[in-house]
């Protein structure tokens, strides 16, 4: 990295993106490999990697153990939770979830893709779509990660071959067509051997296409925030209780759709009162007399508003013609995440934006079957990985959008009351 | 056309606020656990961003080993002047001199373990039901699977096989009376974002993070600083080095690094050119392959 390099690194952009994989279909090896070839793997890392799998009796470097740093992962040889691993280039700085790909975890993966912009979906060139691959596209529409990268791997053991690729793409264009997936991309690719992971690949001249390397460092995200529907749900007053700001109030928050500018007109749900945004102070200066001229998702600001209303912690700040749902009434999609199974009629404490409140579930309309993605009316039993459709009713109105239209506004957790665990993450309808 | 971009050290900034102000908005009496090390001086700059024009709404705690570089002490002090913010020190000087914890003996002989019961006696003390911290997920493995809330049971242990599923920005801070969290805003960073933050930030940190010369051992392949709190062997002795710290830990166990790097641009640099971790120059997680899961189920940071 030189000086201009550093430069650069000012404007980078963020990816988070996700991997499902079961052990062998060679994650951890394409993981593996764009850290090391982004030379994100360290020496005392992969010399730490490397002495544990000599002393496990292993041929090959596991380069598994770099993510399973738990003491039960590491003994039973599986990703139990999602690892976060990070790594960047000179264009984006990357997160990657990394999530265990079998059916007993599937909330995890839920957990990994809530917040992804892309997933990576690995494909073995010689079995084509399996069940696992249903449930993992499955889980990126529910989840509506904007970006599907299909990695068809070990393209090495197939001989390179474009027509085993090009059935492959048939396959799975069948499969996505049920589902919700807007933007999919394919890759041949061989992760062992690196063919079109960081560099195109010599044995396959018929593919025109990218590399994953430049597809993840070039793919359009910046519209994968809604900057249309303008939502600001309060987090925090900001009052100093100090002379030199004594009639300071700011609403600190962090916004999850739309662009507001100074001197919008907007509304305040509850109360539904109406005032003129004064202020909106960036987080760039501890200045108040510093002001933006527009924030936008995701930012996080404080607003300060031309009159004094009575607003608090759980209130959304909106435009005057674009409000969202208001209702106690809510209809899901939920991923249970308990080993304990959902009560029907039973009440849970729920949190959704920055609003506290409590519902009981209604109606457990279906369950689905992740892997042939069927609907199940008549099996309401709903255990931990199972996904359905419920109704809720909540103390208290919501202000919502559909998780299609805004997924920060559109999801809801449901938390134990004796426990206090989180056992259900909801997808609004 | 406007794009509504933001870079990535922004949307740290902006996720880490949030998370910030979630803990002061879902807690009762949160606290700031303040090391002087460069993690914390960002957790710091974060949380006056929060709350500005408003002061931090609550204390910074220093859990302090006896065995601090003087340097960082006097940072210390100057910043929580500048910022009116309340400093709580909790002394493992005190836990030791009470019977609660009991030096470790020989050679290798560190304070670090002992940080743990300072850090939950001063936990009960004040009855800190929420402690921000500036761990980051790509210091090492086990924090890998941090949460940004890490819950912890009333003995303030950490069980990593049964943490609360994070989705969204959904953070559950919800608890029963003598359970507390771990509340980890710089989840997402890596070393080098926190020092790319700094640059771009303008933030003042302690000196021993740059290159200067300093009189030091090695030990272990480790370049340790020579202190009254370090016992040579006989075979060691002391040379004068040029040297930096990548991490900020005690005394006995952080290594330095030779270094040339005499301002921030360098260390970047440098860091960028690094094939090896900044943990790596700390030997307290060199004790075992799950030296820091073991301590964090204990109650470490």
């Amino acid at each position: 990295m030189n000086v201009r390099e550093l430069d650069n690194y000012h404007n980078m952009e963020l990816l988070r993106f996700t991997t499902a994989g079961s052990v062998d279909d060679g994650k951890s090896t394409l993981i593996g490999r764009l850290l090391y070839d982004s030379k994100s793997i360290f020496e005392d890392q992969m010399e730490a990697v490397e002495r544990t799998s000599k002393a496990k009796g292993f041929e090959h470097v596991d380069l598994a153990l770099l993510t399973d740093g738990l003491r039960a992962e590491r003994e039973q040889g599986i990703t139990i939770d999602v690892a976060y691993r990070y790594f960047a280039t000179p264009k984006r700085k990357f997160i990657i979830a990394d999530t265990p790909g079998h059916i007993q975890y599937t909330r995890n993966m839920v957990t990994g893709a809530s917040t992804a912009n892309l997933a990576l979906i690995l494909v073995d060139a010689r079995k084509g779509i399996l069940e696992q691959t249903n449930r993992h596209s499955f889980i990126a529409s529910l989840l509506q990660i904007p970006h599907i990268i299909v990695c068809i791997n070990k393209m090495d053991l197939v001989d390179y071959s474009q027509e085993v690729y090009d059935n492959v793409v048939t396959e799975y264009k069948k499969l996505s067509s049920r589902l919700d997936v807007k933007d999919v991309h394919f890759i041949p690719i061989s992760a062992l051997k690196g063919d079109n992971v960081v560099d195109k690949s010599k044995n396959m001249d018929w593919y025109m296409g990218s590399t994953l390397m430049y597809m993840l460092e070039n793919i359009h995200i910046s519209s994968d925030e809604n900057h249309i529907d303008c939502r600001f749900p309060v987090q925090y007053v900001i009052r100093p209780q100090a002379t030199e700001h004594h009639d300071f109030r700011g609403y600190a928050g962090r916004i999850s759709g739309g662009v507001f500018k100074p001197n919008d007109v907007v509304k305040i749900l509850p109360s539904g009162f109406t005032a003129k945004i004064k202020s909106i102070n960036p987080l760039q200066s501890m200045n108040v007399d510093q002001v933006v001229s527009e924030a936008f998702a995701p930012m996080s600001v404080t607003m300060t508003l031309d009159t004094d209303i009575d607003i608090s912690r759980g209130d959304m700040i909106v435009r005057e013609n674009n409000v969202p749902n208001i209702s106690q009434d809510i209809e899901m999609m939920v991923c249970w995440m308990s080993d304990k199974p959902m009560v029907h009629n039973g009440k849970y404490a729920i949190k959704h934006t920055t609003k506290d409140a409590r519902c009981i579930v209604k109606e457990i309309r279906y369950k689905v079957d992740v892997n042939t993605l069927h609907r199940l009316e008549n099996d309401k039993q709903i255990g931990m990985n199972d996904i359905a459709r419920i109704q809720i009713r909540t103390t208290t109105p919501l202000f919502f959008d559909s998780y299609r239209k805004n997924r920060i506004t559109g999801s809801i957790i449901l938390i134990d009351e004796g426990t206090n665990e989180t056992v259900g993450a909801g997808m609004i309808i | 056309m406007i794009l509504y971009n933001l870079n990535h050290l922004r949307i740290l900034e902006s996720e880490a606020i949030f998370v910030i102000r979630e803990t002061a908005a879902q807690f009762e009496k949160p606290a700031l656990l303040f090391s002087g090390g460069k993690d914390s001086i960002v957790m710091v700059h974060l949380a006056r961003k929060a709350f500005f024009p408003a002061k931090i709404p609550f204390p910074l705690v220093h859990i302090d080993t006896g065995h601090n570089f003087p340097e960082t002490i006097v940072f210390r002090d100057k910043l929580v002047k500048e910022i009116g913010a309340q400093l709580i020190v909790g002394s493992v000087q005190d836990a030791i001199d009470q019977g609660r914890a009991v030096e470790e003996k020989g050679m290798n002989a560190s304070r670090n373990i002992l940080q743990t019961v300072s850090l939950l006696d001063t936990i009960e003390k004040y009855k800190f039901d929420a402690c921000l911290g500036g761990a980051r997920r790509d210091e090492e493995k086990a924090r890998a699977k941090e949460r940004f809330f890490s819950h912890r049971d009333e003995f303030g242990q950490w069980d990593p096989k049964n943490q609360r599923p994070e989705l969204w920005n959904l953070l559950n801070g919800k608890k029963n009376i003598g359970e507390n969290f771990r509340i980890f805003p710089l989840s997402n960073w890596t070393e080098m974002d926190v020092w790319q933050y700094i640059a771009m930030e303008n933030l003042e940190i302690p000196t021993i993070y740059f290159a200067h010369d300093r009189k030091c051992v090695i030990r272990d392949n480790q370049i340790l600083s020579a202190s009254d709190f370090i016992s040579l062997k006989p075979e060691e002795k002391i040379e004068t080095m040029h040297v930096r710290y990548r991490t900020v830990g005690d005394m006995t166990c952080t290594g330095a690094v030779l270094s040339p790097a005499s301002n921030v641009s360098d260390i970047i640099l440098e860091i960028a050119a690094s094939r090896t971790t900044e943990r790596g120059t700390r030997t307290d997680d060199k004790r075992s392959e799950t030296a820091m899961e073991d301590r964090k189920k204990q109650g470490y940071f």
